[in-house]
């Protein structure tokens, strides 16, 4: 639901309030924040405390390629959710494919390094520390990657069959934000897990 | 909502078969009946775990005693706090929040309802599968039993090595998903207040109960999610094989008490914020005075908000923290209790040149604020490291939070109760049987609760199925266990009271105690959409002002 | 006011507000500064020379006590020297747990300090008088954490001296009791007990060199003597149920022959 603008009858100024969509999002982006931030912490506390097993550095390889796919996808569903606004519907749905596909891949490259992980090196979550703490925050992650391709898939089919305009433009502005939140955690656990924790 | 005006459909009969009525409540999403649905399953709750309460206490009447076996106690005490603290006090306040917070704002229901009929059964059915587990737990003793690991479940007792079977992960899925119906909850207030005031309601005009439930909501969307975080870990570790809390390979039995304090200190900070909403409310009306220093009880709110983040390891005092670190959180500790102490001097400068009526929710009120003050006094004791040396893990601890929880936060809610009964109801809660409720209950909660200081101040630890004679705990025990009867006895008459005026009330009429908010412009019980005309407002009271046309609160705000 | 009926309307007082914050305030930075100075004194007490070193360890339910410098190791009864001001023999303890978390409190003799696995921690009490002080553990550890007593003995000079001389030796061997310690070292019993001088080297259990020595069993919840000796080593669950000990199911004949064995070892 858009802002409600109406005129306050006993003043002359209008009486507008923000976009309860918008604000429901940034609680709940508030609220996996702090998820997210206890799973980092159990990360980077257990950094070099495993008692067994392979390290970061002796396994970890960056994915640089999957990331740019991640974060450009952020920018593939911020132009659909402005053209969306503009009601250019098929630039909307054509860039909400393209993100569901950057996404796609992303996942399916986590999904490769896991297999890699496990079968190549013996890595599992109940290996040593090091598995537990970066499974759990890279699945976490994962998880989260999926709850928004789901949604966005859902947002795709609905879009196809010429469903979505400009009047859902609001709601998708407000998926958009989650999903520019799931590419600002990634960031993070990029950082933590790839680049301080190796 | 884009008209302002809802106009009323004549000849709309009330009798319904019952039936249709019990389906119009289990499916409704109007913030009214999931407040009272809150507040009813929240009643169930403290009947439940009041009964734990009671076995507790027959159990620790004198030493040596054997009505229930370890195993027993140890689960009572377990089911008491757990059920106590997340299916009873969050779900009554947020019940409370749901009902008044549209109300006073003049908005026609809360942001999201069908969130928020989501988030009440995600609650409820916490609570239920919580309680599932006396059925289905099987652990160490048996087919069947619930959680035994204390409410906090330390590490490493709540892994698998030392909780085989099933009864903590009853512990652990309950609070996660009534977890999530929280968090849920939380946003659709946060949502409600910063979108849906009616013009004119800035946001310095909203009335402190609502300002102090946008500050509890903000909170639990920060304190809950670390306790959801740990609950994740714990369940790795006893599903996944994961090592998070298993010192054996090198995990950290102290990283979950971090994690669990970083939630349990703000969460009972969550927990009293919104009784100070209600006496924020209350005592002013009764009082016949506005609040003294409204601006400064936003701010001490919010300063509170953000100093409670930075206090949890107080609760950690004994663990073996280095000085430095202990130092901090004495020093935070300590900090918070000037916001909230000035809180109380800002309700008794409302009462101070009042004219005071001591109706029933006075009298809670009252309490409290007597009450609620002991408590912070022996909390900044406890707050000096040396002392809570002595004291932690004592029955000096056991006696501080349940003077804030039963003596603060209970007492806050038996005002609220008898506040806005009438207007959920229609009827006025009975002022003897009231009388009888608040003298019954005050007795019993101080026979119980200030004798219990001093088992723990004698070397008394808690959690402790017996003890052994000699000690000189026996006496004081027998005294705490008579006040525990006392205050259920008390109990029992406040449910009558609730029960019998239901039927037999003095009707209320719209604003029986002649008050200045907006829920009081509308009818007892109000209208499903609350408001035939949404209101406008132009001050912190908007009755006061069409009470008082003369000399309207705008005037000096 | 308004025609007599409601009081004054006060909406607040800056001056008041300021007081009742500034006041507040000063109040906590002198009682933080009180408490810093005391809790550093009491953390980062540097050891003395004349020190005693005591390594606690905790179990579920029960506490095991090494003196490393003096070789001996015990059980749930703790024995330290009295300190004297002039030349103070404070005891230092390190605190372990080989399961849960447990608590070390006497409150007689200093405030607790938690026993964590894989977290070691450092305590000390510096007993001015002697004495046998009671405390327990105080960190929910699980079934039996009621009945995880403690009993600490401050003992002057003297008597310290003679007790670690009688805890320093070896198991008494006593002729008389060489049944039962057939029968104590045939079942199960060296699997978890540990009697010096002799093949059982258990350390699950307390050690029983000096089982005598000890003025109760069971971490306190009984007191030790025959009855109970052999109530416990029969059916433990009827003095602490839950306690890891294991009913050991013997003969009659069994039974009394290592009860008697047990009351050799003084």
């Amino acid at each position: 639901m858009s802002a409600t603008t109406a005129p306050f009858p006993n003043a002359t100024e209008s009486w507008s309030l923000p976009s309860r969509g918008k604000v429901a999002m940034a609680g709940l982006i508030i609220a996996e924040s702090a998820i997210f931030t206890i799973f980092v912490v159990a990360y980077l506390f257990y950094l070099g405390k495993s008692v067994t097993g392979p390290t970061p550095a002796e396994v970890l390889e960056t994915p640089i390629f999957y990331t740019i796919c991640l974060l450009s996808s952020s920018l593939t569903v911020h132009l659909a959710a402005k053209c969306l606004a503009r009601g250019i519907t098929f630039a909307f749905l054509g860039l909400c494919l393209l993100t569901i596909a950057l996404g796609g891949l992303f996942l399916y490259g986590t999904a490769q390094e896991w297999h890699r992980l496990i079968y190549e090196h013996g890595l599992t979550v109940s290996t040593n520390l090091f598995g537990t703490t970066y499974y759990s925050l890279v699945g976490l992650h994962a998880f989260h990657v999926t709850a928004g391709l789901v949604m966005l898939v859902i947002v795709a089919a609905f879009g196809l069959i010429g469903r979505v305009g400009v009047k859902q433009s609001g709601d998708i502005e407000v998926l958009s934000m989650y999903w520019h939140f799931v590419d600002a955690v990634w960031v993070v656990v990029f950082t933590v897990v790839y680049v301080l924790g190796r | 909502m884009s008209s302002n005006v809802i106009t009323v459909p004549v000849g709309q009969t009330d009798a319904r078969p019952w039936v249709d009525e019990l389906h119009q409540w289990l499916t409704t999403v109007d913030h009214k009946r999931l407040g009272i649905l809150y507040i009813l399953s929240s009643l169930l709750f403290l009947a439940v775990g009041g009964v734990e309460a009671l076995i507790i206490r027959i159990q620790l009447m004198h030493s040596h005693n054997n009505f229930v076996s370890p195993e027993v106690f140890n689960r009572m005490f377990t089911m008491h706090g757990t059920t106590m603290i997340f299916f009873v006090a969050m779900p009554v306040l947020f019940g409370f929040a749901n009902y008044l917070v549209p109300l006073m704002i003049g908005a026609r229901d809360m942001a999201f309802p069908r969130l928020n009929a989501f988030s009440f059964w995600l609650s409820f059915l916490g609570g239920l599968l919580l309680y599932f587990s006396f059925l289905g737990g099987s652990g160490l003793y048996g087919a069947g039993s619930a959680p035994d690991v204390g409410w906090w479940s330390y590490a490493p007792l709540g892994a698998r090595a030392f909780s085989p079977g099933h009864s903590s992960d009853y512990w652990t899925l309950a609070l996660l998903v009534s977890g999530f119906g929280s968090i849920g909850t939380a946003i659709n207030i946060i949502a409600t207040i910063l979108c849906l005031r009616c013009p004119g309601m800035k946001i310095s005009r909203m009335p402190l109960l609502v300002w102090m439930n946008l500050v509890m909501a903000g909170m639990v969307l920060l304190a809950i999610t670390p306790l959801s975080a740990a609950q994740i870990m714990l369940l790795i570790d006893r599903y996944l094989g994961g090592h998070f809390f298993d010192t054996q390979a090198g995990g950290s039995a102290v990283l979950w008490m971090h994690f669990f304090w970083i939630f349990g200190h703000p969460e009972v900070y969550v927990l009293i914020i919104p009784c100070f909403a209600f006496m924020s409310e209350i005592i002013p009306v009764f009082s016949r005075k506005p609040i003294f220093g409204y601006p400064v009880m936003v701010a001490a709110t919010v300063c509170i908000a953000f100093v409670s983040m930075s206090v949890w390891a107080h609760h950690m005092f004994t663990i073996g923290m280095n000085s430095y670190a202990n130092s901090f959180f004495t020093l935070t500790t300590m900090a918070v209790g000037v916001p909230t102490g000035i809180k109380i001097f800002n309700w008794i400068g409302t009462m101070w040149g009042g004219r005071i009526q001591f109706k029933i929710p006075m009298l809670f009120s009252i309490g409290f604020l007597f009450q609620f003050l002991i408590a912070g006094l022996t909390g900044i004791m406890m707050a000096c490291s040396p002392f809570d040396w002595q004291l932690s893990l004592s029955y000096f601890v056991v006696a501080h939070f349940h003077y804030v929880i039963v003596g603060g936060i209970l007492f806050a809610l038996f005002a609220a109760f008898y506040y806005w009964y009438p207007k959920m109801t229609g009827r006025m809660l009975s002022e003897r049987l009231g009388k009888w409720h608040f003298w019954l209950f005050l007795i019993g909660f101080h026979l119980t609760f200030d004798v219990m200081h001093i088992p723990g101040i004698l070397g008394m630890p808690r959690r402790i199925y017996t003890y052994e004679p000699g000690r000189g705990w026996d006496t004081l025990n027998l005294i705490i266990t008579i006040g525990a009867f006392i205050q259920a006895i008390a109990i029992l008459v406040f449910v009558a009271n609730l029960i019998v005026s239901y039927f037999k009330g003095v009707r209320a009429g719209s604003d029986p105690w002649d008050a200045w908010t907006l829920e009081w412009s509308t009818s007892s019980p109000p209208p499903a959409y609350n408001f035939a005309t949404v209101p406008t407002v132009a001050s912190r009271r908007p009755l006061w002002d069409e009470k008082h046309l003369e000399d309207p609160d705008s005037q000096y705000e | 006011m308004d025609g007599g009926r409601e009081p004054a309307q006060v909406y607040g007082s800056m001056q008041i507000e300021l007081a009742w914050t500034i006041i507040p305030t000063l109040i906590v930075v002198v009682l933080f500064l009180a408490t810093a100075r005391v809790i550093h004194a009491i953390q980062d007490a540097p050891e003395p020379a004349g020190a005693l070193d005591v390594i606690a360890i905790g179990h579920q339910y029960w506490w095991e006590f090494r003196y490393p410098k003096l070789g001996i190791v015990t059980a749930n009864e703790l024995h330290i020297p009295v300190s004297v001001s002039g030349h103070p023999t404070p005891t230092f303890l390190q605190l372990l747990s080989v399961d849960t978390d447990h608590s070390f409190w006497v409150p007689q003799l200093a405030g607790k300090t938690d026993l964590i696995p894989n977290h070691p921690n450092r305590m000390w009490m510096d007993p001015q008088r002697t004495g046998v002080f009671l405390g327990q553990c105080a960190q929910y550890c699980g079934t039996q954490h009621a009945k995880m007593l403690l009993r600490v003995s401050v003992d002057g000079p003297e008597d310290f001296a003679s007790w670690v001389h009688v805890q320093q030796k070896l198991a008494v061997e006593d002729a008389g009791a060489i049944a039962g310690r057939r029968v104590f070292e045939r079942n199960a019993c060296m699997n978890c007990h540990a009697v010096g001088g002799t093949p059982a080297n258990g350390r699950f259990g307390p050690d029983l060199t000096h089982l005598m020595s000890r003025a109760t069993i069971a971490a306190g919840a009984a007191e030790n003597n025959h009855d109970n000796l052999r109530l416990w080593i029969q059916k433990p669950s009827a003095i602490k149920p839950g306690s890891l000990m294991p009913a050991m199911k013997l003969s009659d004949a069994d039974l009394n022959a290592v009860v008697s064995y047990m009351e050799t070892l003084r």
